[in-house]
């Protein structure tokens, strides 16, 4: 199993004065720069020490927001493509639906390749549905667009002899030929989120690795779409590697210590959905069949305990998302069990996308956080032997 | 076309895109252009106007249960299509009503052409930038509750109140299907088309500009600034009525309309 590290690098002195809205709308008069800056610097010095330790390293953007001061993940990633040297970068990711030039995303990210001698993993999304206030993209047409962009993207970045000419329903180049050309060939790797059995399809065809976020033990089905899809497409199963999954980590040899610095962590999912109603379902954001059920108060439950209880991230209490496999909580051993119980339940997952700093989760919790993590249980983790993909995807398969 | 009984539309295929088409009185011929909101065949403005004209009324592309052909995206686009649906109806001499996002459509068949038109009756309309950029126009009804909506839209927000729960199935996903819709064709420019004021003075027909006065989307001087762009047109106030006149005060609006249609 690979691990990644990630941080959505908050500015969480604003959590606690946001009037309804820490997204979109929030007056930026909130944000002080200089705190802001010694945050950033902190940040990148933890991204560093992740270098060091030994784990892999992930970068997202959002968008008008005291949650996540990353609003473009291409300045992160140059600032760790150079600042770092063995660990994988990944952007999850980069919402190319929204950018008005693919052209631009192309040439970015064949650059970040090449000064990180090919260390990019490279993670397309749609972006969740606040962005669009920030980007002002017409949602019914999103993912037409995102897919168009990442063909744009793929066809840039694997063309190598000349100019080619591209006039499609939302980009219009003539002379397109990215210098400097991608380190890792064809392309480095893609990968892209989901939390539907749909878009699961879509990307097991593909082939591409897929990330959860939040799916907690509802996690199984997502993958088993995937398998689905990528079985029919290749012939055979998909390996762990094509899977990831975003958890939430405090560790420390003190179990005390572990809850606190795991409620701490949590405060991202505390605060991540506090944004002005109006943005938080765009229209055309989801299809008008799931909008209609949220018209007539229907809203289907997303995260579970093992056992099948319903949560709520935003108020689950530690023990609660413990329960549901979206923390990951307690001594090295405790937290090592609790990860791979929950990759057997999942049939195999290859790329823990560990969240072990968040909101008020001091620099030197964080560091202490993280060196344990890379002494007690990443070795662990690294020889583990996965399940057999084959078993797995022979049950979706009947 | 298929006749529609008073239950229900029918349906209508234009260059192979089926619409629900409401067709209903007789008389003179009135296209009735819906707003952003949708349609139901119980709508009463309909069979008020349907008492002293022939009132054709199409479910836009996107909207209700209406097909949306694929590539249309635009306002342009829906424009082409009813110029297409005039064509095959072969209707002259027609009255032509638009109701905020349906008038926004009538302006963009009118600028193109008024062969088929002899009259256009604009209510409440968007579709044109009149202030600065840095001006809203247009209030953003994406960035408020439903609430607010019903507050800024309504002189009586219980009139637009709708209770999803108890709602048959097909409106209720109407409903979701509308809102979608309206973003696909006004997110952005939002409500608009920064061309189309330059081209209203094309307008050669009659016209009359109907405003419910307790409109808070749209302000009285946005919709005198766009009557003042279409030549001799005509600016008449509907009292306690908002950004949907036809559905607060249904008897007046049909009385205005076919006054000025010359059916009564």
């Amino acid at each position: 199993m690979r691990v990644y590290q990630f941080s959505e690098q908050a500015y969480p002195d604003a959590w606690n004065d946001h009037s309804g809205s820490l997204r979109v709308i929030l007056p930026n008069r909130k944000c002080d720069p200089r705190v802001a800056a010694d945050l950033f610097h902190r940040y990148y010095d933890e991204y560093q020490l992740c270098d060091e330790l030994g784990l892999d390293i992930m970068l997202n953007e959002h968008h008008q927001t005291a949650t996540c001061m990353s609003s473009s993940v291409v300045v992160g990633l140059a600032v760790l493509a150079r600042a770092t040297k063995k660990a994988r970068l990944l952007v999850l990711g980069y919402p190319i639906g929204h950018r008005p030039d693919p052209l631009r995303a192309a040439e970015e990210l064949s650059t970040i390749d090449v000064i990180s001698r090919g260390r990019l993993d490279m993670g397309f999304i749609k972006g969740i549905p606040y962005e669009i206030a920030a980007s002002n993209r017409n949602p019914t047409e999103l993912m037409d667009r995102f897919w168009e962009a990442h063909d744009f993207i793929i066809k840039a970045m694997t063309t190598h002899d000349g100019t080619f000419n591209w006039e499609g329903e939302f980009f219009h180049y003539r002379q397109v030929n990215v210098w400097p050309r991608v380190w890792q060939e064809p392309h480095p790797p893609i990968w892209s989120t989901t939390g539907s059995t749909s878009q699961a399809r879509v990307l097991g065809e593909r082939g591409y690795v897929m990330a959860t976020l939040g799916t907690g033990y509802g996690t199984r089905r997502i993958y088993d779409a995937y398998r689905k899809a990528y079985l029919g497409k290749f012939g055979k199963a998909p390996g762990a590697d094509r899977f990831g999954y975003l958890g939430l980590v405090g560790v420390s040899h003190n179990r005390e210590e572990a809850r606190r610095r795991g409620e701490l962590i949590a405060g991202y999912l505390r605060t991540s959905p506090i944004v002005h109603l109006p943005f938080r379902n765009p229209p055309g954001y989801l299809p008008p069949e799931d909008n209609a059920r949220i018209l007539r108060g229907e809203t289907p439950p997303r995260s579970y305990t093992k056992d099948g209880r319903v949560i709520t991230m935003q108020h689950a209490s530690v023990d609660d998302l413990i329960g549901a496999g979206i923390l990951f909580c307690g001594t090295p051993d405790e937290v090592y069990a609790q990860i791979i119980d929950f990759c057997e339940h999942c049939g195999g997952m290859g790329n823990l996308l560990m969240m072990a700093q968040a909101g008020f989760l001091t620099h030197d919790q964080t560091v202490d956080n993280l060196t344990l993590f890379a002494r007690e249980v990443l070795p662990r983790l690294k020889a583990y032997k996965q399940p057999d993909p084959e078993i797995a995807a022979a049950a979706v398969a009947a | 076309m298929s006749e529609g009984a008073e239950s229900g539309p029918g349906s209508l295929v234009v260059g192979g895109t089926r619409i629900d088409l409401i067709e209903r009185g007789s008389g003179r011929p009135l296209l009735f252009l819906h707003a952003e909101n949708g349609i139901e065949p119980a709508l009463a403005a309909i069979g008020e106007l349907a008492k002293a004209a022939h009132v054709i009324a199409p479910t836009h592309p996107g909207f209700g249960r209406s097909e949306l052909s694929s590539g249309m995206r635009s306002v342009d686009d829906l424009s082409y299509f009813y110029l297409d649906l005039l064509d095959q109806l072969d209707f002259d001499d027609l009255t032509v009503i638009g109701v905020s996002f349906g008038a926004w459509i009538a302006a963009e068949i009118a600028v193109k052409s008024t062969a088929r038109m002899s009259r256009l009756v604009m209510a409440n309309a968007v579709g044109i930038k009149v202030g600065g950029r840095e001006t809203r126009d247009i209030a953003d009804i994406f960035a408020i509750t439903d609430p607010e909506y019903l507050e800024m839209t309504y002189c009586d927000p219980n009139a637009g109140k709708r209770d999803y729960k108890a709602l048959p199935d097909a409106e209720v996903l109407a409903a979701a299907r509308a809102r979608e819709a309206t973003a696909r064709f006004a997110w952005s420019p939002y409500f608009h088309d920064p061309r189309l004021k330059s081209r209203l003075h094309r307008i050669h027909i009659p016209t009359l500009f109907l405003w419910g006065t307790h409109d808070r989307m749209l302000s009285e001087a946005y919709g005198r600034a766009y009557c003042a762009a279409v030549p001799g047109a005509r600016f008449e106030l509907i009292e306690r009525a908002g950004h949907f006149p036809h559905q607060e005060q249904p008897k007046v609006f049909a009385e205005r309309v076919l006054a000025f249609a010359g059916n009564k």
